[in-house]
């Protein structure tokens, strides 16, 4: 039966178009998830390239666009792509670090038909933020956050959560209402790129991961039907993983700085994947005929015990990213699963983490930079 | 939170009404989310224009579909709406 299924796997046409402008970013956050040796592709698409790639995503039912990178900012073309985008109908969300934008800027953009601005702070206050960010941004990022409430946008503000500043969480929502954000996005840290090198120092305990959670949620019901909090659980301590992608090539379509098409944003990392480009392929070709994008369609790739699994339309499996960064087998059961037998590499994380903390063996944060990504990595 | 009768009611200025043409569907837009809207609660938001107010709303549909009893339906629905910040007053 579950073969027969298997075979009838009904395409589903793209409904979120992510657009990685450029990996170029002033910030250097040690948990970005820019794969590490980004440096190495230099290569960007030209603003025809993306405006060809937005025509045809959008010919195919893509309406959610993402526009992120790196830094979008840096892309001088930002307002002709949001003009162009929004001419095809797309819901368009620019998802910014804040730093470079003035509110000329943030005027033009409106003008030229963007939807939302998601602006990331790292902390609820200046040095724990501006350390992070490897930058000086915090003052400026708030400012920022004021002009995208002044100008109609919906405010969305996204903090991602780790130890060093989990704890806040308090300090971070009395910040979003202060600054008047319509959404809230609460993102653990997801370990995979940068943070995945970072973990021994970013993982928070399972302590303090409960901690942070009741407050969140008990906030929840305090600002309803005023900001809305999105809480992306850390998977670490759950014992089932998160449904990857929505399923892969279902719904997600990301498109990096040089082209290159990806079922998810990590995907790059996975070998003989063989990932196509929209310098060579149409849209219609990547999504539905490509090797990549077929790969973990359906279930038929899957191995025991997610085979026989009556989750496995729930959850396909967990990622894909995860399961190769952390037991060498892209096929894997995700080991956050309970029923993984692999089960252990995220209880040895888990403690490898616990021990870095206060030890004094601290080694230091590696932050995205170029010199750290030509350095972790050889040439392509 | 709960309708104002006496108040024309509008569709949210940081949500989106769009017609589908891929999905043969509207949907409403919004930061980070998509709903897929059947043909009667499409209908019903595409008169959130922010003159009408509850009854007129009622009153345009019923004549539009030649029916009646309509207000349960579209009252409770209106509701919903407003709760999940789709339309405002
Ligand atoms: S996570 Fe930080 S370093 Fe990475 S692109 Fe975003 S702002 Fe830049
Ligand atoms: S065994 Fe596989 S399919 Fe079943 S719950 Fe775990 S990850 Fe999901």
């Amino acid at each position: 039966m579950a073969g027969l299924h298997n075979n009838m796997t009904t395409l589903t046409p793209p409904r979120w178009l992510l657009a990685e402008l450029t990996y170029a970013c002033p910030l250097q956050c040690p948990y970005c998830s820019n794969p590490v040796d980004y440096a190495h592709y230099k290569t960007e698409l030209s603003t025809d390239d993306w405006k060809r790639v937005l025509t045809q995503a959008r010919q195919m039912g893509a309406v959610q666009l993402g526009l992120s990178g790196g830094e979008p900012l840096t892309r001088q073309d930002l307002p002709e792509l949001v003009q162009h985008a929004r001419a095809l109908g797309y819901y368009s969300n620019l998802i910014t670090s804040g730093y470079g934008m003035t509110e000329a800027k943030i005027i033009e953009l409106k003008a030229a038909g963007l939807d939302h601005i998601q602006v990331s702070i790292q902390a609820s206050n200046q040095q724990l933020n501006d350390h992070i960010a490897g930058t000086e941004s915090f003052v400026h990022k708030k400012q920022v956050a004021h002009w995208v409430k002044q100008h109609g946008y919906p405010m969305v503000l996204c903090v991602v959560l780790h130890r060093d500043n989990i704890g806040q969480m308090a300090d971070i929502l009395a910040m979003a209402e202060e600054l008047g954000a319509d959404y809230l996005e609460l993102a653990n840290t997801q370990y995979y790129g940068w943070a995945h090198l970072n973990r021994d120092l970013l993982l928070p305990t399972k302590a303090q991961f409960e901690q942070a959670e009741a407050i969140a949620q008990a906030y929840k019901e305090k600002v309803a039907g005023k900001m809305k909090i999105y809480y992306v659980v850390p998977d670490f301590y759950e014992d089932r993983p998160k449904a990857c992608m929505n399923g892969w090539g279902s719904t997600f379509l990301t498109i990096a700085p040089d082209g290159t098409a990806l079922p998810c944003h990590s995907a790059r990392q996975l070998p003989g994947l063989d990932c196509p480009n929209v310098n060579d392929y149409s849209i219609a070709e990547i999504w539905n005929d490509s090797k990549a994008f077929n790969f973990f369609r359906g279930d038929d790739w899957m191995k025991e015990p997610c085979r026989s699994c009556d989750e496995k339309a729930k959850d396909f499996g967990g990622c894909r990213c995860q399961a190769y960064l952390l037991t060498g087998d892209l096929y894997a059961t995700d080991p956050v699963c309970s029923k993984s037998t692999q089960r252990g590499v995220i209880r040895q994380a888990i403690e490898s983490a616990q021990q870095c903390v206060g030890s004094g063996t601290e080694k230091p944060l590696v932050f995205r930079n170029n010199k750290n990504s030509k350095a972790l990595s050889s040439p392509i | 939170m709960s309708l104002n009768p006496d108040q024309p009611i509008k569709f949210s200025p940081t949500h989106r009404l769009q017609w589908e043409e891929a999905q043969q569907k509207f949907v409403i837009l919004y930061p980070e989310g998509l709903v897929e809207l059947n043909q009667s609660s499409a209908e019903i938001l595409k008169c959130c224009d922010g003159t009408l107010a509850l009854a007129q709303i009622i009153a345009t549909l019923e004549e539009k579909f030649a029916t009646r009893g309509l207000a349960d339906d579209i009252t409770a629905f209106l509701e919903v709406a407003l709760h999940n910040g789709w339309i405002a007053q």
